[in-house]
């Protein structure tokens, strides 16, 4: 289980003063649970992800990993507890294969077919990719589909994963829905997942709602859909139209 | 062939040698002929004017190697060896040559290695070079090599270069002619540390029509080391070069990487890239989230950069 209380995370500002990225998350999620992080740009989904991983240290709050405080723990350690992170961006490697990626995230010597069957399950012709190197001779959506298939590699508990739909095709897409639908399948992980798509969404069990570094709905997807939808359609004044009449009146 | 542990070791490292080589080899230990082996295909001879050897590759010689290891144990020598290597047409060969100096004194021992290589029509040469330093003494270990190949129509050579660690300073110059059709690809790479100095200079000639190189350098400076980079591509004819400097800075190491192109002729292609930096935190972070610790994440970007 998950536990996140009163998680808070603050940045200093260019002003000199701090800007607030997470006010106080409360969260909790259950053993096995597919979760979707969901919510406006700029509103903490990756900070809070980051910091679940370590990869941001909070100002405040604790993070309980099946009952452990992990908040004050290194990257390492958290991986080594079975926390895995897939970056929305992730970073090439000059020289480095992506065999010996996905050995340094599976831990162990990795046959042929073992490397092409998580390269398979992200939509990659494994034959092509094994010995490729890791650097930018890859486009963004290969690089980001590895990516994913060293989170898959990974004997992990927890698998946290930051928009992995961005950058991949439609096709690939198609097979990394089918993916996570069979790693879910089995119930053996956690799975939180940061997206806008309805077809991700469409996987979890619960929504998680973040805006202004808060948590503000959590529930099944199931009711929260109803609210998302609410939200998005009336969310623009824009698209209602006011503000370019007002701004017209006005001017 | 009578062998202590120093130079088993020090065969191991800069030739994957684990007792005789297979195919024709010359193994030279403190100035000195330790034993040599020839073929039908390659000869070795000594050269009677200078210090050095003469290797002769028959035509048509396919899948064969010839080794050329250098191992120094004894402090305070300093040698200068001419290797030339005749390599006639149609060949298919892989030379391993390098340098191993331990230097347990506190005299310097320095090796100069000047090799020179004629490579005939339709030949292809693989050429690997290994140089590497140990010792508890406190007398530096130094290598100069210097190499010249002039490549025939159609032949092409792979220069693999490493020196990774041990060798206090290194003057290095490579030139490479490269006539018509010909290709020249050069892999080096360099890791220094604490006080150690390292040049390499480098001139590329695209000699004829077709001709072609890249040149990928691969360096990291650590600690208190310094590197200095100048690969010349140099266009006289049409031909493509391709010069791709990549460095890596640790510490408190400098680097100058000073790559040029030099177009003679109007039809020539030329491209260089040059890169210095330190190792991205993205990176390490990326492997830490696999599970390994930072030192850990660094040591396998080095391999990996290095591999």
């Amino acid at each position: 289980m998950l536990e996140l209380k009163g998680l808070t995370y603050q940045v200093d500002n260019e002003g000199g003063g701090t800007t607030n990225i997470l006010n106080g998350i409360d969260l909790t999620v259950a053993d096995n649970k597919f979760i979707v992080i969901t919510g406006p740009n700029g509103g903490g989904k990756t900070s809070l992800a980051k910091t679940i991983m370590g990869l941001y240290q909070p100002t405040g709050g604790q993070i309980l990993w099946n009952g452990t405080d992990i908040t004050n723990m290194t990257i390492t350690e958290r991986a080594k507890l079975g926390i895995s992170y897939g970056f929305q961006q992730p970073p090439r490697f000059k020289g480095m294969r992506v065999r010996d990626l996905l050995e340094l995230a599976s831990g162990t010597k990795l046959t042929r077919d073992e490397c092409c069957s998580y390269l398979n399950r992200v939509g990659l012709c494994a034959a092509d990719y094994v010995d490729r190197e890791m650097d930018t001779s890859l486009s963004g959506g290969e690089v980001k589909r590895i990516e994913i298939a060293t989170i898959l590699a990974r004997p992990s508990g927890l698998l946290i994963f930051d928009e992995p739909e961005a950058g991949i095709d439609l096709w690939s897409f198609a097979k990394l829905t089918e993916t996570f639908r069979l790693i879910h399948g089995r119930r053996e992980n956690t799975i939180i997942v940061i997206s806008h798509q309805e077809r991700i969404i469409d996987l979890a069990d619960e929504i998680v709602m973040v805006s202004d570094g808060k948590v503000v709905r959590h529930g099944p997807k199931e009711e929260l859909m109803i609210h998302i939808l609410a939200e998005t359609g009336n969310g623009c004044d824009f698209l209602r139209g006011a503000t370019c009449h007002d701004q017209d009146k006005e001017g | 062939m009578a062998q202590n542990k120093v130079d088993i070791n020090l065969l191991r490292e800069i030739a994957d040698l684990e007792g005789t080589p297979k195919g024709a080899y010359n193994i030279r230990k403190n100035g000195q002929l330790v034993s040599r082996g020839i073929n039908a295909n390659i000869d070795i001879v000594t050269k009677d004017d200078k210090p050095g050897i003469d290797i002769i590759i028959k035509d048509g010689t396919k899948n064969q190697s010839v080794h050329i290891p250098v191992i120094i144990t004894e402090t305070g020598l300093d040698e200068l060896v001419y290797n030339d290597f005749h390599i006639g047409a149609d060949c298919d060969v892989v030379i391993v040559a390098g340098c191993g100096i331990h230097n347990a004194g506190d005299k310097k021992s320095e090796h100069s290695g000047i090799h020179t290589f004629y490579i005939g029509e339709n030949s292809k040469v693989q050429y690997v070079e290994k140089h590497y330093g140990e010792g508890e003494g406190t007398g530096e270990k130094v290598m100069n090599p210097r190499t010249e190949v002039y490549l025939e129509k159609n032949a092409s050579i792979t220069l693999d270069t490493t020196q990774l660690r041990g060798v206090d300073s290194t003057e290095r110059y490579t030139k490479i002619v490269v006539k018509e059709g010909a290709e020249a690809i050069v892999m080096e790479k360099l890791l220094t540390h604490d006080k150690q100095k390292a040049v390499s200079e480098m001139d590329v000639i695209l000699a004829g029509e077709g001709a072609s190189s890249r040149v990928i350098s691969r360096s990291v400076a650590q600690d208190d080391s310094e590197q200095i980079f100048y690969p010349r591509m140099i266009g006289d004819g049409a031909g493509f070069g391709h010069v791709q400097c990549d460095s890596i800075l640790m510490g408190k190491a400098k680097i100058q990487s000073i790559p040029a192109i030099i177009a003679n002729h109007p039809d020539a292609q030329l491209v260089h890239e040059a890169a210095i930096g330190r190792i991205a935190g993205e990176q390490l972070l990326k492997l830490m989230t696999l599970g390994l610790t930072a030192e850990e994440a660094e040591e396998e970007i080095l391999n990996g950069f290095l591999r």
